[in-house]
């Protein structure tokens, strides 16, 4: 392994050991992951990169706990997660892990708050304390002013602002975001990265998954995975302002 | 159990968001519902209506008498089997009587003769036509309901002496009268003059078919004088004990034998008939009904179930992506399960409401209609509506929602 690459001395929050997914197709088997050993400490800013097909989507579903590994042990905060069912792995899922998706995953009919109070709801919080701590996330990501508002009547960048304000919520281990920037121009997904970068310092755990070199510069540690195992795994180098860092 | 009732609290919610942000869908999917609602309500305010009818004519006849006939009420089939059957005498009476009082712990009270046949009445420039004219003696009061508003009923020694008088039902004095006193006129039955001594007080309709108001009761010597030619007679026989109907039919078969002679090999030539006999057809009559429209209106429900059904398939189908976001944010299967469900319950319990209000209408209106026809819309009625609207919600949402519940949340997000 990279020598410059120091680890964060945090606990365990993830650790894979040797899983693999296989899918059926038809006829075929899909080898989607081939063996991979991962583990993730309490606030890292990690991003999982790698071409269409490398495993990347299904390395995501797995940390993601939407799904479960054909082999291989997964440790989520200590708990085996690889055989529990599907009751258990939504409990986990609304406790522990914040999702921010590519394409926000609103509910189009739903204002911000109601949006942002989702989680809670599946945690069973009761409806004052919900709507008081949806608030403060609607705050915490420069959104106090349009608790009321419905997707529709947001811009891109305030939407998923949204989706980051529903994924920190319930207070989860991580964060986990797939291609968070992939539906926003460049500005806006600078800003989107900032609070990434917020979020990392106030003691987040952070996951991105992602194609974009660009992005994952913002990460502290670059996980590279090819055709289902991992290629690399190392050490950002840290970019100065408003310089470019080339991954290679 | 308090998890449930938080889940089910927030799926009414998100129902009520789905059915309002949907409006234009959820109002045609509901009318499905409305339709069959109503159809399924108006049919049992129907059915109440005849039954209420049925057991009120029924009251009628009187649950204590029995009937001495020339033929058997109920069995209609082989009628030519009675046709050549001697007559009953209205004679049979006073034997009948004769032997009840020689006959210790007799379950028998009191046997009275009555003869009846339609014809025509009238008073100065009005008239009434086929009026029920029965022809009894002054005993008649102790077997039947009858009682006078106005007047009296004529004496025993008025019966006897055949003086013509008579006691005139409400829907005749009222048409010959019209809202004067009927009492001491003269009227006209069939041409021969009858003193009205009574009036009697309203009957209504037998089964909705015949007016019992329609009626005028006269001495039985008066009757034979001007109408026996073709009438029929009966001999009514009212019981001690109405527990002991068989014992009392078997009594008062045993006497009819021995009055006509009948040697024992010898089957009846007469028939003793009761109320309970004509009810149990008419109660297989009115459950006919019941079975056959209540099932040919659930069909319309059925159909709105389908349509129910198939628009939370849809529904569920369009919002693959969202389940698998409420998926990802911790919904469990059952709160997938509960919210679909709650969407298909709410909108048939929405249905069902709107289909009773209309139904509340339309009896209102039939009630101002028809006015003769017992209409009742009870609170059972709204009962039994609701559940059924809560019942169809289910079963039409249950097979949607499942499908839902089980989605898997990787393929779920990914679907567009």
């Amino acid at each position: 392994m990279n020598p410059s690459f120091t680890r964060p001395s945090g606990p365990l929050v993830i650790d894979i050991e040797n899983i693999t997914k296989e899918y059926v197709m038809g006829e075929e088997i899909i080898h989607a992951l081939r063996g991979v050993t991962l583990q993730i400490r309490r606030n890292e800013y990690l991003a999982i990169m790698g071409p269409s097909g490398s495993g990347k989507s299904t390395l995501m579903n797995m940390l993601g706990c939407l799904d479960t590994p054909t082999s291989g042990r997964y440790d989520f905060n200590g708990k085996n997660v690889s055989e529990m069912d599907g009751d258990e792995l939504a409990a986990i899922r609304n406790r522990e892990i914040g999702f921010v998706f590519q394409t926000f995953n609103l509910l189009p009919r739903s204002t911000s708050l109601r949006n942002v109070e989702l989680p809670l709801i599946y945690a069973g919080i009761d409806p004052a304390e919900r709507e008081e701590r949806a608030e403060q996330a609607m705050i915490a990501v420069g959104l106090g002013d349009r608790l009321l508002h419905k997707p529709n009547e947001l811009s891109g960048g305030q939407r998923q602002r949204v989706a980051i304000a529903r994924a920190l919520v319930n207070n989860p281990s991580i964060i986990l975001a797939d291609e968070p920037t992939g539906n926003l121009d460049s500005k806006t997904g600078e800003e989107i990265m900032a609070l990434f970068e917020n979020l990392y310092h106030q003691g987040n755990t952070v996951i991105l998954v992602t194609h974009e070199a660009d992005i994952a510069r913002h990460a502290r540690r670059n996980v590279h995975l090819r055709d289902g195992v991992v290629e690399s795994d190392e050490a950002t180098p840290v970019a100065a302002p408003g310089e470019p860092v080339g991954m290679h | 159990m308090k998890r449930f009732l938080y889940e089910l609290t927030e799926s009414w919610k998100i129902a009520a968001a789905q059915m309002a942000s949907n409006k234009t869908r959820s109002m045609l999917t509901a009318l499905g519902v409305i339709i069959g609602i109503v159809a399924v309500t108006l049919m049992g305010t129907a059915i109440n209506g005849i039954s209420t009818g049925f057991d009120k004519s029924m009251s009628v006849i009187g649950d204590d008498v029995l009937y001495v006939s020339q033929r058997p009420w109920t069995r209609m089939d082989d009628w030519w089997n009675y046709r050549d059957r001697r007559k009953i005498r209205t004679e049979y009476a006073d034997k009948i009587n004769h032997a009840i009082a020689a006959t210790p712990n007799t379950n028998l009270m009191v046997a009275v003769p009555t003869m009846s046949l339609l014809r025509s009445v009238k008073a100065g420039d009005n008239s009434v036509e086929n009026v029920f004219i029965l022809g009894t003696t002054a005993d008649y009061t102790l077997i039947s309901t009858l009682d006078c508003s106005e007047g009296r009923f004529f004496s025993e020694l008025e019966s006897r002496g055949g003086a013509e008088v008579c006691i005139v039902g409400y829907d005749v004095a009222d048409s010959l009268f019209a809202g004067r006193s009927a009492l001491k006129k003269k009227i006209l039955i069939n041409g021969h003059p009858f003193e009205v001594m009574g009036t009697l007080s309203r009957q209504g309709t037998f089964l909705g078919i015949f007016s019992l108001d329609s009626i005028v009761v006269i001495p039985l010597p008066a009757f034979k004088k001007y109408f026996s030619a073709k009438s029929e007679a009966d001999v009514r026989v009212k019981v001690r004990d109405k527990t002991q109907m068989a014992d009392a039919k078997d009594e008062l078969t045993g006497i009819m034998r021995r009055l006509r002679s009948l040697a024992p090999e010898k089957k009846d030539d007469f028939s003793v008939n009761e109320q309970q006999a004509f009810k149990s057809t008419l109660d297989a009559v009115k459950a006919t009904i019941a079975i056959a429209g209540l099932f040919i209106t659930g069909l319309s429900l059925f159909v709105g179930a389908i349509g129910i059904m198939n628009i939370t398939f849809v529904s569920v189908k369009e919002r693959t992506k969202e389940i698998g976001t409420r998926k990802a944010l911790g919904a469990r299967r059952r709160t997938i399960l509960l919210q679909f469900l709650i969407e298909s319950t709410a909108l048939c319990l929405v249905g069902g409401l709107i289909g009773l209000v209309f139904a509340y209408l339309m009896c209102f209106g039939m009630a101002a209609a028809f006015p003769s026809f017992p209409i009742r819309f009870s609170f059972e009625l709204v009962i039994a509506s609701m559940i059924v609207s809560v019942l169809t919600g289910l079963v039409s949402g249950i097979a949607p929602a499942w499908s839902a519940s089980r989605l898997d949340p990787v393929t779920a997000l990914r679907y567009e």
